[in-house]
């Protein structure tokens, strides 16, 4: 199933399932690199609040989504990890290293607004 | 009195003649009562037991422990006296009356008991044998009532303030809107620091913290483990968006974390409280001026 992706502003929303396959994934972070450069996107919010398993393959992806998306010109922030998945991915050493998380899609949109170049 | 005929009967199982017995008993020991309670009180003052009582307070329970004591004996049942057991723990062991302390007290009551009925007028050895064949497993019931009736509501007490130490151990306190203080006083040990993850963690979630003082003044030393679960839950905080300031590192904490070689770059550390929370208001943009400088700026 694929995972909507909204555009708002100068932002890219994606809002993943529970239900969320690799491949699900993989498609998801090439549609983003995809259209963060058609729609001149400044920022991408992935809200993963409804995910209940973050395992080594989703955190690398991620991981990668963000460095491509940095590369193609836009910031990216995961938003909506829960509190016991966050432990496990610290446990399990899946840092999500250089992306930026928030809290929620709220504070994610105050973030790139915040840190919006063009914005101000 | 149709006891004295029953008196005369010669001991056999433990039917009539036993609860005949026992009744004399509980007669002999009420006419005796003041002067066997008196002989107990002294008994207890020369064992140096309940030290922590004041005399008049001795006197109280141990007329009222008497009483019960013969109640018990004389009705056979021990509800009455189990739940007496049970208020009298709950009097005496705040007051820090220790294990030895009532079991010995009990102990020393039978004993007195016991004394006076053999040294009572009581006629033949025979008759002496079935008073003291229905006394003694009723007097051992009684003891063992009372001690596990005190150790009971001692490991109650225990348990009920292990609870409230385990409920107050890791307080999470909002201070300024997205600011939360986690003051960590005592021991860590990894039960504790699993509870301060998840505290903290469901913490964030509900105040929708920015920012975290963890603050470790209080805590003079960790093991490794519960060193790197801190590491890992200041990890698993800014997966949630939050950041964890850490204050009041101890030397010794410090070079637990050095030695277990956990990547520190990541961990914000200010080296007391007021710093911390100084720290957390510049990141959240709160500006701290003393009044009068407001009023001399407008």
């Amino acid at each position: 199933m694929q995972v909507p992706i909204l555009k708002q502003g100068t932002y890219l929303i994606a809002v993943v399932q529970p239900d969320l396959s690799d491949r699900d994934l993989v498609a998801l972070r090439d549609a983003l690199v995809e259209r963060v450069g058609t729609h001149r996107s400044t920022g991408v919010i992935i809200d993963v609040t409804a995910l209940d398993v973050m395992d080594s393959f989703a955190s690398l992806t991620l991981s990668n989504l963000a460095s491509m998306i940095r590369l193609r010109g836009a910031r990216t922030v995961i938003v909506g990890i829960q509190p016991e998945i966050a432990f496990t991915m610290a446990r399990l050493g899946l840092m999500l290293t250089g992306v930026t998380t928030a809290l929620d899609l709220e504070e994610g949109l105050a973030y790139l607004g915040r840190s919006d170049p063009r914005s101000s | 009195m149709t006891t004295e005929t029953d008196k005369l009967q010669p001991r056999k199982g433990s039917g009539g003649p036993a609860g005949t017995s026992l009744r004399e008993l509980v007669l002999h020991l009420r006419q005796n009562g003041t002067q066997l309670r008196e002989e107990w009180a002294r008994r207890i003052a020369a064992g140096k037991l309940l030290t922590e009582m004041t005399e008049a307070e001795i006197l109280a329970e141990t007329t009222s422990v008497y009483d019960n004591y013969i109640a018990a004996l004389e009705s056979g049942t021990l509800e009455a006296l189990e739940t007496y057991a049970r208020s009298l723990s709950e009097r005496i062991i705040p007051r820090g009356v220790e294990t030895h302390e009532v079991v010995g007290i009990v102990l020393l009551l039978r004993d007195v008991l016991a004394r006076s009925l053999i040294n009572s007028d009581h006629g033949s050895f025979e008759r002496l044998n079935a008073i003291l064949n229905a006394y003694e497993p009723a007097a051992n019931r009684i003891v063992i009532t009372v001690a596990v009736g005190f150790v009971q509501e001692r490991e109650r007490t225990i348990r009920e303030q292990q609870e409230a130490i385990r409920e107050l151990s890791t307080p999470v306190l909002q201070v300024r809107d997205r600011l939360l203080i986690l003051p960590i006083i005592g021991v860590m040990d990894p039960q504790r620091a699993r509870q301060l993850t998840e505290q903290l963690l469901r913490g964030i979630r509900a105040n929708r913290a920015k920012v975290v003082v963890i603050d470790l003044t209080g805590v003079a030393a960790m093991d490794s483990n519960v060193a790197n679960h801190l590491v890992l839950t200041v990890e698993a905080s800014r997966l949630l968006g939050a950041k964890v300031i850490v204050t009041g590192l101890s030397p010794e904490i410090a070079q637990t974390l050095v030695n277990i070689g956990v990547d520190l770059t990541k961990m914000t550390t200010v080296g007391d409280l007021q710093g911390g929370i100084e720290e957390a208001e510049r990141e959240l943009g709160y500006k701290v001026v003393p009044s009068d400088d407001v009023v001399a700026a407008t």
